[in-house]
């Protein structure tokens, strides 16, 4: 095949395979909104997507800049308030996926989007904070996460759990009371992780074409567990490509 | 022409219709909790500069995103305490007068007080109701638990689950911007409207900058209406929510926002920007 692509348009493309068709999908900015967008172009065209601006049933014809761009409320089926969005959508339990994104992630998929290094009263470098995510990681059916993996962002211990996934491990998610099922898979430029069934560590269940699992396991801050059934993900088709490089040109960026 | 008017002490009628300056002048006191909601949309910063222009000072101030209007606020030495729930430079980076303030004390030292979405909307929403505390589903399994003020778990009283509780805020002045006032002093507001609702029912007082005064409302996809009797003073100040947007007026200036991140990032650019930008010139939108 001649096609080339970008780890980016892969991470991208591959998050939006995931998303399945008529599911209802809490969206963050960044790339996972524009995974979802991007969905909706392929196998998934009537997701439902909400944004926490309360935004309901969005269908952007061009990537917002910001979680509470125009361009999600011009094409909403509706646009609430943000009780109903936290307190009846979410808390709930009426949303199936949940799509973020992160700063680090650890071997049980916490996130952390608070600060890196040092402490949060005197941080190295101060993120911004929750926003919607800490209740989407508990409330939602399931989370997605999307993220590069780095030694900077795949780290032993995430420097503040702002969001849980698997918190230490089996029965931390039971005893926090979150209602969701949590993270199922972690889609990253080299490839997918996904839950193992058992201890819930992440687990590296496919590579992307052309990436070797030696740099796989040289990008994590942990020793990375390997499936036995290691997949190779499907390559970007010309028509994904074609989809993924029309959305993101529409970026007023 | 206008005639929406309210009581002062009881007595002495007013128009409710002041300039923006008098406006602040009355409602706004040192000391005072403010929130100036507006969520991405509608963002009232034509108040937040006038604000900076009377030299307020001591402010608690609440928002969800406390976004450029609150990172100038803090810059020019407003705020002693900020109650958020992210903060960032959307679509760009940090909010580099924030952090300045927070981990170097400039201006001034500042306290944070650091939620998430859900839990800070219902603050607002405890606030609204008059009821001391809200419930929700929230915080759990976030280190931001141990952190913060005013979150708490508790058991309902029904069965055994336990829920998180937070306490209610209530501000001494709600300050928004929206699209449309009527001449009876009703505002009109759509688009994303995040949590404009709840800040004005929490509020004691409430500010509102428009964008137009209209002899009658048009019906508007998605829109909220604001009654009057909710409401203390009105400005009309066009552009009042640049560079954010308003919607059907104008767009969010993306490039505002980008280039603010130098201008912040540097104190004597800051303080330049302060200068001829706020200090420097009259009350007004962009």
């Amino acid at each position: 095949m001649n096609t080339t692509w970008t780890a980016d348009e892969m991470m991208t493309i591959a998050a939006a395979r995931t998303l399945q068709d008529g599911n209802t999908c809490f969206v963050g900015i960044g790339i996972p909104s524009t995974a979802a967008i991007l969905a909706k172009s392929m196998q998934a065209p009537s997701l439902f997507l909400i944004y926490e601006s309360g935004t309901v049933n969005t269908n952007p014809q061009k990537l917002p800049l910001s979680i509470g761009d125009g361009e999600l409320a011009n094409h909403a089926l509706t646009v609430v308030g943000m009780p109903e969005i936290f307190n009846y959508w979410l808390q709930s339990g009426r949303i199936d996926v949940g799509f973020l994104g992160a700063a680090q992630i650890d071997r049980f998929a916490n996130i952390n989007t608070t600060f890196i290094g040092q402490t949060y009263d005197s941080p190295k470098v101060r993120l911004p904070g929750a926003g919607g995510a800490t209740e989407i990681a508990a409330s939602c059916k399931e989370v997605a996460i999307i993220i590069r993996q780095t030694t900077r962002t795949f780290v032993k211990q995430v420097d503040f759990v702002t969001s849980m996934g698997f918190g230490d491990g089996p029965g931390s998610r039971e005893k926090n009371r979150l209602r969701g099922g949590g993270p199922s898979r972690v889609i990253t430029d080299l490839g997918i992780l996904e839950p193992d069934p058992k201890t819930l560590e992440l687990t590296m269940t496919y590579l992307h074409p052309g990436v070797d699992i030696s740099q796989a396991i040289e990008n994590t801050g942990w020793e990375l567990k390997v499936s036995p059934n290691l997949k190779t993900t499907k390559a970007p088709e010309q028509s994904e490509l074609d989809k993924v490089r029309a959305l993101v040109s529409t970026s007023d960026k | 022409m206008i005639d929406a008017t309210i009581e002062l002490d009881g007595a002495l009628k007013v128009s409710k219709f002041l300039e923006l300056p008098q406006a602040i002048e009355s409602y706004v006191k040192n000391g005072d909790v403010i929130a100036m909601e507006g969520f991405t949309h509608l963002i009232p910063f034509a108040a937040g500069h006038e604000i900076i222009r009377q030299k307020i000072t001591d402010l608690t101030a609440v928002r969800l995103t406390p976004d450029l209007i609150y990172d100038q606020m803090i810059g020019a030495g407003c705020v002693k305490k900020l109650i958020f729930s992210w903060g960032g430079n959307p679509g760009v980076g940090s909010l580099h007068r924030f952090r300045d303030a927070y981990q170097n004390s400039w201006p001034n030292k500042i306290e944070i007080e650091e939620h998430t979405h859900a839990g800070l909307t219902n603050r607002y929403v405890a606030g609204a109701s008059g009821i001391g505390f809200a419930v929700l589903k929230g915080y759990s399994g976030s280190d931001l638990v141990s952190h913060t003020q005013n979150v708490a778990e508790i058991k309902s009283p029904f069965s055994d689950e336990v829920i998180t509780a937070v306490a209610a805020i209530n501000p001494d002045v709600t300050i928004l911007h929206a699209q449309q006032a009527d001449k009876a002093g009703n505002v009109m507001m759509w688009g994303i409207t995040g949590v404009a609702k709840e800040a004005v029912f929490a509020a004691s007082k409430v500010i509102v900058t428009v964008e137009e005064v209209v002899e009658k409302f048009e019906p508007k996809f998605s829109s909220i209406i604001i009654p009057s009797n909710l409401i203390d003073a009105i400005s009309v100040v066009p552009n009042g929510a640049w560079p954010s947007y308003a919607s059907d007026f104008y767009e969010r200036d993306n490039n505002q926002y980008i280039a603010w991140d130098d201008i912040s990032k540097d104190r004597d650019r800051f303080t330049e920007w302060l200068n001829s930008e706020i200090y420097n010139k009259s009350s007004a939108g962009k």
